[in-house]
């Protein structure tokens, strides 16, 4: 095997950590670690423009990881939770990072490459324009989820959004993101 | 028409609509998994709304947070009253944004842009 999890999980872990979390990512989950970060950021002082933007943007890559969330590899079944994800929210010097992880299906590693690599080369017009037709052309997926998450992510932060794919086995893929969101942007 | 009066939630909105007043109201925070479910009894409302409306309905939006599925569910209210305006209803859309977010009145302006009804944005202090 050469991708590790536990290592991958402590490289993430590096630096100020606001939050760290590693297993099944569910609804309660994703209310409580809302309400964690929203007292952290007001027990830190961010400013409410910036506070905004990351509570936002943390909404986003919760529920993109709660409607995306492929089941695991069958040999780690015992070792982690079904919906299995990690997230690793902390504070830099110049802004916020949140970072996600996920197992992903082999097949769908190229096409969320692409809507990645696509969306992180637009401008902010053309991110806005783009937000604007799925919103209005796209419809909900049963589950909720409406395609919109990385757009809107894209179009909050300004920041173009860091990923890897790490090949766990032939079936599957543990998919990582990062964004930033900046503290200093006039 | 009966009215719907739902209370806030970390998650959902709270929710005012009153057929007599002509009033619809949604304030608060729109995060949950999946909006549908929240939603699709206020779009049927308004639909039933829509067949006799108040000469005039006044919309206020309230949000400090919505996620994108929530972005979606709006449009479909908005789309509800878009057919109120077009059938010759006055239909005034409040959008309240607070005045550093504005992420939140370029949803406005983005609403506004889809839909052919008027907008009023409203900065309101923090």
């Amino acid at each position: 095997m050469s991708f590790n999890l536990q290592e991958s999980f402590n490289k993430m872990n590096e630096g100020d950590v606001l939050l760290a979390y590693k297993g099944s990512i569910t609804t309660e989950l994703i209310t409580n670690v809302l309400e964690v970060i929203e007292s952290k950021l007001d027990d830190i002082n961010t400013v409410s423009a910036v506070k905004k933007k990351v509570y936002n943007v943390l909404v986003e890559s919760l529920q993109n990881l709660f409607h995306h969330i492929d089941d695991i590899p069958d040999e780690i079944q015992e070792e982690f939770d079904a919906r299995f994800g990690v997230l690793v929210i902390s504070k830099e010097p110049d802004g916020y990072r949140i970072s996600t992880g996920n197992f992903i299906r082999t097949s769908k590693v190229q096409q969320l490459k692409e809507k990645i690599d696509k969306i992180n080369t637009l401008t902010r017009e053309e991110l806005k324009d783009m937000y604007k037709f799925v919103l209005n052309h796209q419809k909900l997926s049963a589950k909720g989820g409406g395609g919109l998450g990385l757009i809107d992510i894209a179009k909050k932060t300004g920041n173009k959004m860091e990923y890897e794919f790490h090949n766990y086995n032939e079936e599957f893929y543990f998919f990582h993101l990062d964004v930033f969101i900046s503290e200093l942007k006039n | 028409m009966d009215p719907i009066i739902i209370e806030g939630t970390p998650k959902t909105p709270s929710v005012k609509f009153d057929s007599k007043q002509g009033l619809i109201e949604i304030k608060g925070r729109s995060i949950p998994e999946n909006s549908i479910e929240f939603y699709k009894p206020l779009v049927d409302w308004l639909e039933q709304y829509a067949a006799e409306p108040a000469q005039k309905t006044n919309v206020n939006i309230n949000l400090e947070y919505f996620n994108t599925s929530s972005s979606k569910c709006i449009l479909d209210i908005f789309k509800k009253l878009e057919a109120i305006y077009k059938a010759k209803n006055e239909v005034i859309v409040n959008w309240h944004y607070e005045e550093d977010d504005e992420d939140m009145l370029e949803a406005g302006e983005d609403y506004e842009s889809i839909i052919r009804i008027p907008f009023k944005m409203i900065e309101v202090e923090d």
